[in-house]
């Protein structure tokens, strides 16, 4: 199967990035290197194309009802202008994946969702939308770029026909950028301040280069993927297909102030109510090494000496100088301070759980 | 077209490895090629001294921040020498791989091994081939 490939391919071609395979796309990974792109978003701003990811939209009368089933966040209480985080779980109460919930208007929504779920997604809401919805997949036509980093609302200002630093966090408003219509989303993937900026697809180019042009005097850099998961991580914001999954309960990867309780009424909500009762056999944690090595998805997690779980993530933490991971262990072996081996090829490197976020923002 | 540096008086590898040779001991690294193409190195580990290394054999693991990837050894003999600095200084394989990110000294046990490492020419075509597809 050949590769898709966002509208600002070419850009990154020009730009210098190395482009991978990711999620079907093929997307930059770093343009002058990893290390420095997550430091640029840390202290000034990045300039991340994301525009892989799915954009689908639901409306009509029968929208609010529709998604208070599809997701677990509440959404007859979300304002227009706001955004949630949610999840789309199955019924047996794992996660079909994670989304943001836009409210575009009272009867009109948009749900930002994983490239790589596109397709599962929009099967999942069509198939449970029911009556009164009306659903279209605009992934394809959707440009989506994260200007992310504590001068990204400086770098949006003079280009933006609404003021930046005026727009709250998982908040939006609809305006123009570059004089080119874009909903302006202050939200992100990365722990840092930022903006996530919707564009029509032939907009993308053109507000990508304007950004950058703008923010170079900030120390704005385009930032690829590489960046976008270390940085992710720092934050300790999970990533579907290495913390979530179909079979991952919300409460598991300890999502629960996500997920509506005692209501009910979305789908899954039975099965992660009955899941939580039984007691969960594993507990998403983070840990940092304190040994060499990298932690990397599939290592071992040992304790005194024996398997307890898995890493889902694992790469050295740029702010902090160390090795850093997520990974799922009994709940009792959950608990900051705990000390745990990461299984790295032969050896068992020495490692702790600590509190996440890694980094307090 | 990125540009790579590949200096003429060394000897490659087709796993991206370079060898200086003298008489019979050969210190190796991993070529201009191979550091661009890892990214920022995070991690190296290396065999002890006196360790013995086989041609074609990994040796040790280069890690970058996306990346683990073995290290293969172009010539069978014993460690005499390893860069102890890239333990805490991993980031000299991308600053300056063919002198600070050199990785380690090998007593050859069989010369004529020596021979079947490319010459700069030739490692050049092997770059650009895998370069231009």
């Amino acid at each position: 199967m050949s590769l898709l490939r966002t509208p600002l391919f070419e850009l990154h071609r020009r730009l210098g990035a190395r482009l991978v395979p990711f999620a079907g796309f093929e997307m930059p990974v770093q343009y002058a290197g990893i290390l420095a792109e997550h430091a640029a978003v840390r202290s000034a701003a990045g300039l991340f194309d994301v525009s892989h990811m799915g954009q689908l939209h639901l409306r009509g009368p029968g929208a609010v009802a529709a998604l208070e089933r599809l997701v677990s966040c509440p959404v007859a209480s979300l304002k227009p202008g706001r955004v949630r985080y949610g999840l789309l779980c199955n019924e047996a109460g794992g996660i079909v994946d994670d989304v943001t919930v836009y409210r575009l208007a009272g009867d009109a929504f948009m749900l930002c969702v994983n490239a790589a779920n596109v397709e599962k997604d929009w099967r999942w809401v069509v198939r449970h939308a029911g009556d009164g919805v009306s659903a279209a997949d605009r992934s394809a036509e959707t440009a989506l770029l994260a200007l992310q980093g504590p001068a990204a609302a400086a770098v949006l200002a003079p280009l933006c026909d609404v003021e930046p630093a005026g727009v709250r966090r998982f908040a939006f408003v609809e305006g123009r950028v570059a004089g080119r219509p874009a909903l302006v989303s202050r939200t992100g993937y990365t722990g840092s301040d930022g903006f996530e900026l919707y564009l029509d697809a032939g907009a993308g180019e053109t507000v990508f280069e304007a950004l950058l042009e703008a923010g170079r005097p900030h120390g704005l850099v385009p930032a690829g993927l590489g960046a976008r998961d270390t940085l992710r991580l720092e934050a300790a914001l999970p990533l579907y297909g290495h913390e979530l999954d179909d079979t991952t309960s919300p409460l598991e990867a300890g999502l629960e102030r996500f997920v509506k309780r005692g209501a009910g009424g979305f789908l899954g909500a039975e099965a992660i109510e009955r899941r939580a009762a039984a007691g969960h056999p594993r507990a998403l944690a983070g840990f940092v090494l304190d040994g060499r090595g990298v932690a990397r998805a599939g290592h071992a997690i040992l304790h005194e000496g024996r398997p307890v779980g898995r890493v889902t993530s694992g790469a050295p933490s740029p702010t902090l100088g160390k090795p850093i991971g997520l990974g799922y262990v009994p709940p009792a072996l959950a608990t900051p301070g705990t000390l745990v081996e990461i299984g790295i090829r032969d050896r068992g490197v020495p490692a702790r759980i600590v509190r996440t976020p890694f980094l307090s923002s | 077209m990125a540009d790579y540096e590949i200096p003429a008086d060394l000897r490659y590898t087709r796993e991206d490895e370079w060898a200086r040779v003298e008489g019979e001991r050969v210190t190796i690294g991993v070529t201009d090629y191979a550091q661009q193409q890892l990214g920022d190195i995070v991690n190296v580990e290396l065999p002890a001294v006196g360790t013995a290394v086989e041609r074609g054999e990994p040796f040790g693991v280069i890690e970058s921040v996306k990346a683990v990837s073995d290290l293969y050894a172009p010539v069978t003999g014993e460690v005499v020498e390893a860069n102890a600095d890239l333990a805490n200084h991993p980031e000299h394989v991308n600053e300056d791989c063919y002198g600070d990110g050199w990785m380690l000294s090998i007593r050859v046990a069989d010369a004529a091994e020596i021979e079947t490492l490319i010459s700069a020419a030739e490692y050049r075509r092997h770059v650009e081939d895998r370069s231009t597809e």
